[in-house]
């Protein structure tokens, strides 16, 4: 069950010829897989392409109705593996993951499908997680692309654009037997348009006709001799077929002003940006017309030559427009020219920075430092160039500067991965710190205020590989943590089987929230819930023992801190030898409220009796310490100036956004912290008995507190 | 509705960010927005990072607007907000409105603020010991520049008292501001189409709309407000009477709302009597600021502080505040319950050791316990565990109220005598540095804020106090003693280890010339 429902969006998959499709970028890909005669989708769930998952996983019955297969993979490795069905038969198929981790995980299997190179159309969609939002590391795909030789198209941010990339990558893949990776940024991902749909498209061949009809040719096959003739094979004739089908299809546009002396060469996934810089610079209007040539990328791997020598001919200079870094584009366009003994300056990284994101606000910078070199006649002084300088350097603003806190990411209220790193830190607290490998997951949060919990993170599911080296005799041991979705993603061997292997001693806490939840709530092995389409309900702790670990805890209450405490305590104590592993299991509290609350609220309409909880916070008994936020950390339990003038800090508070997970109350349990937290249980519809129960307990409370408030002194108000 | 004109999307796109948290909603604002602009004719495009970002820290979601001119004549638009180029920012927080400018978000030539002034602090802002809370002046200071018009109100109180979200008043702002060619029924639109609790979203959006249109937005506030109570003319019964006459008679004017804070306090925590007392311990206090001829600055800080120090928290204070009347009141509002339709539970979360019961327990007793280190240990066993206590129960209730019952046998405590005396050295102190270094003694007098919480966090609290004191002990009678106290105290409120501390107190150790400069910031 992912975060949220997709019903809509899948009767937008049924759209057939002349409607209009309006959504996300991601879901206009997915139609357009359809639309192409896509006979199998493969992927691992990540942003910005999870939603092109969760739709397809909801629309089985479309799906079915095609033959078109769709796989939930285990990781990106696989899901590029399967891509080995375009091998040897003409099947289109796709496979989608996050960039650039995903084509990390995934590079062997490209490697492989692009050395014997593919019959059937083969598209590796890659949803670029770069820039501001991204959770990882700043890298680009377009190194992975050259090295195995697969076709990188970079299609405009513009759902019509992406939608017809979708098109062209599949033919250009079968015209030049080569896998082609279509690059996406997250923005494009989640931008909103429109486009005429056309009607989905059974494919020639489905994956069933093919399994039952099977056919291998060796000659396909990464072995010698085969893959030295793959080598030359793929400079001999599968480049210039690439080519050649680039420059017939156009691929690569043009737009602009031809005859402008200065021109910009950039990748298709740059163009709003460039063209709003130069609208702000008075360059361009808003319809898109350019005083300024455009070179616009739809390939940016591999270049077209002599389309470049020809835009780039008569410009008195060329800027090349090229995000992330190393630049790969700019000195192959400085080889194509000079080898075409072309002397136009080129400049790219120079007046744009070397590194980051080019936002509006970069490009315009660095484009007006291009003109005012190169074209002075583009000089103007009506332009709409925004100078937020001088605000900026205003005493108000830079007052503020110094206020604002920062505020990352963190835990979800009611997360329950919070008590477990609450108890992590209490048993820190007990026998001082330890070194914490943590991995990648929402669990990864724990790194930030409050908890201050983490030392590396070294890529999905190799929390505990990446403890590996201290696998040492020494009086303390190291702990990795690994979320579910890290677990089942390679995590079970790279890391758990690895520390029984080399007999390690180390403590592994596997986070087991149900769900990937990081990634937007979807099933994976361990999920508790029935899966009609997937198998669930494996439990991580019988992997765990299934591959040789002996000290294996199950925790089924995360938020049980004292519980969590004493079981980390122990295996960091304990004279057992090998490996141990905790298995911390609490469902994800986004998925819970967003299954439970309309239940709950039914339940309440239908007069059901239902308890309520929440948890709040006697100020009169909070000291203002915050020692209890210091063990949490979670948006519901905040803090609040009181109008007492002997107390001078804020006291904490807990919101009504509380859903009364327990940890505030845990935590001041078993810290021993303070007496204010309570838990205040709201019986809706309750029962007969318990009514008249509850006014007897209330007249006998009741009675005894008039009778001492009758004795105390006190002034009037 | 101001006079402003209305903008049209004649061939420059509208621009609008919505700077939000994560699950605060923004993108159904987004939605709402998107879709009214449509019903109203525009192109809109909608851009946003969802992902792990939006898990609860600050994200952005931003739309572009313009008029339609048929398919021939697409428009390109952005993908982000451009620093001087945003035509409305929409703040679902304050501090959010306050990053959205620091970004160069808002400038003074175009952009239209709508902010929500509610404070949702960020994790840095609530771990502090102290206040480590953000001035939100600040921020008001910074809108009242930067934007060309700023809407400040409560959109998410008054969403609350709808039933609804943030989300809706914020659009009722948006929609009352004119600031879009939408009209008010395309809003409306927008939202019923929605579906979801369409009716409480559309009571919200009225409310704020009618807010924001009769103009009646908030005026920047102050600072965090205490309350000093005025002196009633008279009490009753005679015993309290008395303290109100004396607190007239005996003390400065300046510091006597002050003394009655404290008063009230200590008559509520034990009795008239121990009021009396703290009166008797003030009174030498303010004989220093006559004496000095100084107006009831230290008067008012031992005050203030003295009555939290006698009014400390024992088991029998905490037991006595739980079983009151007016806190079942309290708890029951803040839950919302409707006692005609839901049964209240209210469960407590303690967990005594051994030496909060022996503390409690009378003093040659406790002593003799704290003697035996194997009988205190095997009683700890049986005390030291998580207690939950159902008090909407009468077992339970009953439990606390015998406890609170033992406050008239306070007094023969273990832990009152020892919090009697550290209350005289602490006053000791204050009392030998006012003969030489006034401002010195005030700061010692404040240097007791220290000290607060239960069992661990309360230690703590005494290592830091005991700390800074030793640290102005070393200072000697330098002339500038009472600043570096007050640094000092300020940073051992910033953490909770007292690393900040530790480094003021390095500083202080390396003073030996007149004057060093500050390494603290001022409060």
């Amino acid at each position: 069950m992912a975060e949220r429902s997709f019903k809509k969006e899948v009767e937008d998959l049924k759209l057939g010829d002349g409607e209009v499709f309006r959504g996300e970028g991601i879901l206009a890909i997915t139609k357009a897989l359809l639309e192409n005669g896509v006979g199998y989708v493969a992927g691992y769930q990540g942003a910005p392409i999870s939603h092109l998952m969760d739709v397809l996983a909801d629309a089985q019955d479309i799906l079915a109705e095609h033959g078109v297969r769709f796989e939930s993979s285990a990781s990106e490795a696989t899901a590029a593996a399967t891509l080995a069905a375009s091998v040897m038969y003409p099947i289109r198929g796709a496979a989608v993951f996050k960039a650039p981790v995903g084509t990390n995980v995934a590079s062997d299997a490209i490697a492989n499908l692009a050395s014997g190179g593919v019959t059937g159309g083969a598209l590796l969609i890659v949803g670029e997680d770069y820039g501001e939002g991204s959770s990882i590391m700043q890298e680009r795909s377009h190194a992975f692309a050259m090295k195995s030789q697969v076709w990188l198209l970079d299609p405009r941010p513009n759902l019509p654009s992406i939608v017809k990339a979708v098109g062209d990558g599949f033919a250009l893949s079968e015209a030049s037997n080569t896998p082609v990776m279509l690059e996406v940024r997250i923005r494009a991902c989640h931008v909103t348009g429109s486009f005429i749909a056309r009607d989905n498209k059974r494919p020639p061949l489905t994956v069933a006709e093919a399994v039952e009809n099977p056919s291998r040719n060796t000659g396909r096959i990464v072995l010698p001799p085969a893959s030295f003739a793959h080598e030359r094979e793929k400079v001999e004739q599968r480049w210039p077929a690439a080519v050649a089908f680039i420059r017939r299809h156009k691929l690569n546009e043009h737009f602009g002003d031809p005859h402008a002396r200065i021109g910009i060469v950039l990748q298709g996934g740059m163009y709003n940006t460039v063209l709003r810089a130069l609208y702000l610079l008075g360059l361009a209007d808003i319809h898109g017309n350019s005083r300024v040539a455009l070179y616009v990328l739809g390939v940016t791997y591999p270049l077209i030559d002599d389309e470049i020598a020809a835009f780039a001919r008569d410009k008195t200079a060329v800027l090349v427009v090229e995000e992330g870094q190393p630049a790969f584009i700019e000195p192959a366009i400085h080889a194509i020219l000079r080898q075409a003994g072309i002397d136009t300056p080129v400049a790219g990284k120079g007046p744009l920075p070397l590194a980051g994101e080019y936002t509006t606000a970069v490009v315009l910078k660095g484009l007006k430092a291009f003109i005012a070199e190169h074209d002075r006649t583009l000089v103007r002084n009506d332009s709409r160039t925004p100078d937020v300088a001088a605000v900026l350097e205003h005493p108000t603003i830079k007052a503020l500067a110094k206020v604002v806190p920062q505020r990352p990411p963190g835990f979800c209220t009611g997360c329950p991965e919070r008590p477990i790193f609450a108890a992590l830190k209490l048993v820190e607290q007990d026998i001082g710190a330890h070194h914490v490998a943590a991995d990648i997951g929402c669990h990864l949060f724990s790194i930030n205020e409050p908890f201050n919990i983490g030392a590396t993170t070294m890529g999905y599911g190799l929390g505990a590989a990446s403890a590996s080296a201290f696998n040492v005799p020494a009086k303390k041991r190291s702990i990795a943590i690994m979320g579910d979705g890290g677990f089942w993603h390679n995590g079970l061997t790279s890391g758990v089987a690895n520390a029984v292997f080399n007999k390690s001693d180390a403590l592994i806490v596997v986070v087991d929230n149900h769900y990937t939840a990081a990634t937007g709530g979807q099933d994976i092995l361990s999920s508790r819930a029935g899966n009609g389409a997937r198998g669930t309900q494996h439990p991580i702790a019988r992997a765990v023992r299934g591959v040789g670990v002996d000290w294996v805890r199950e925790i089924d209450r995360t938020y049980d801190v004292g519980k969590m405490r004493d079981t980390i305590r122990e295996a960091l104590t304990t004279t057992e030898k090998g490996p141990k592993v905790i298995v911390a299991s609490s469902e994800c509290m986004l998925n819970r409220q967003r299954r439970e609350r309309p239940i709950m609220a039914q339940a309440i309409k239908a007069g059901r009796r239902v308890a309520k909880p929440r948890f709040g916070v006697d100020e009169d008994i909070c000291t203002g310490d915050h020692a209890c936020i210091r063990l949490s950390g979670c948006p519901s339990l905040s803090v609040k100036h009181t109008s007492d003038p002997l107390k001078e800090d804020p006291v904490a508070t807990i919101d009504s956004t509380c859903v009364g997970c327990g940890n505030c109350g845990e935590v001041a349990e078993a810290a021993m912290l303070c007496p204010s937290f309570y838990r205040a249980d709201v019986v809706h519809n309750p029962t007969w008995a318990e009514r008249v129960l509850q006014r007897i307990r209330l007249a006998v409370i009741g009675w005894l507190m008039a009778r001492r408030e009758h004795d105390r002194p006190a002034f009037a108000r | 509705m101001t006079g402003m004109r209305t903008q049209t999307a004649m061939d420059a796109p509208i621009s609008l960010a919505i700077v939000a948290m994560g699950g605060q909603g923004g993108g159904v604002l987004a939605d709402w927005v998107a879709a009214a602009a449509n019903h109203a004719g525009l192109i809109v495009q909608v851009t946003s990072v969802p992902g792990v970002a939006q898990r609860t820290g600050a994200t952005i979601y931003y739309l572009e607007m313009i008029a339609d001119r048929g398919p021939g004549l697409m428009p390109v638009l952005a993908l982000m907000p451009a620093p001087g180029d945003v035509d409305i920012v929409i703040a679902s927080e304050l501090m959010e409105a306050g990053r959205a400018m620091v970004r160069g978000l808002v400038t003074p030539d175009r952009t239209v603020l709508i902010a929500s002034s509610q404070r949702a602090y960020a994790t840095a802002e609530k771990i502090v010991p102290g206040d480590g809370t953000a001035d939100s002046r600040a921020v008001h200071a910074a809108a009242d520049y930067a934007a060309k018009r700023r809407i400040v109100a409560d959109f998410a109180g008054i969403a609350e008292r709808h039933g609804s979200v943030i989300s809706a008043s914020l659009l009722g702002a948006l929609a009352a501001a004119g600031v879009l060619p939408v009209s008010r029924q395309h809003f409306e639109q927008a939202i019923r189409d929605g579906g979801v609790a369409a009716s409480a979203s559309l009571s919200a959006f009225g409310a704020a709309f009618d807010t924001v249109a009769r103009g009646t937005e908030a005026a920047t506030p102050a600072g965090p407000v205490k309350v000093l109570p005025d002196l009633p003319l008279t009490a009753s019964p005679g015993a309290l009477d008395a303290l109100l006459q004396r607190i007239r008679r005996d003390f400065d004017p300046a510091a006597q709302r002050m003394i009655y804070a404290g008063v009230r306090r200590l008559v509520d925590y034990q009795d008239a009597a121990y009021a009396g007392e703290y009166l008797d311990r003030l009174a030498p206090v303010a004989a220093l600021d006559v004496a000095k001829a100084r107006d009831a600055t230290l008067t008012t800080e031992v005050a203030r502080h003295l009555a939290r120090a006698m009014a400390y928290d024992d088991v029998i204070s905490v037991a006595d505040l739980k079983t009151r009347s007016a806190r079942a009141r309290r708890v029951a509002d803040d839950v919302g319950v409707d006692a005609t339709q839901h049964v209240l539970q209210t469960t407590e979360y303690f967990h005594p050791r051994m030496d909060e019961v022996c503390a409690t327990l009378p003093a040659w007793l406790g002593l003799a316990i704290e003697a035996r280190p194997r009988l205190f240990r095997l009683l700890d066993r049986l005390v030291n565990k998580g207690r939950r206590v159902r008090t909407d129960r009468v077992g339970g209730f009953l439990s606390l109220y015998l406890i609170a019952g033992r406050k008239p046998k306070r007094r023969t405590t273990l832990r009152h005598g020892r919090e009697m005396l550290h209350i005289s050295q602490w006053l000791d102190r204050v009392s030998v540095a006012a003969a030489t270094n006034y401002d010195l003694a005030v700061e010692l007098a404040k240097s007791r804020r220290l000290i607060k919480g239960y069992s661990d966090t309360m230690s703590r609290g005494h290592s830091k106090y005991d700390r800074v004191l030793a640290g102005v002990t070393s200072l000697g009678t330098r002339p500038d003693a009472a600043d570096w106290a007050r640094r000092l105290r300020l940073a051992a409120l910033l953490d909770a280890e007292g690393v900040a501390l530790d480094g003021a107190l390095k500083t202080v150790a390396t003073l030996d010339g007149p004057v060093a400069p500050a390494k603290v910031g001022t409060n």
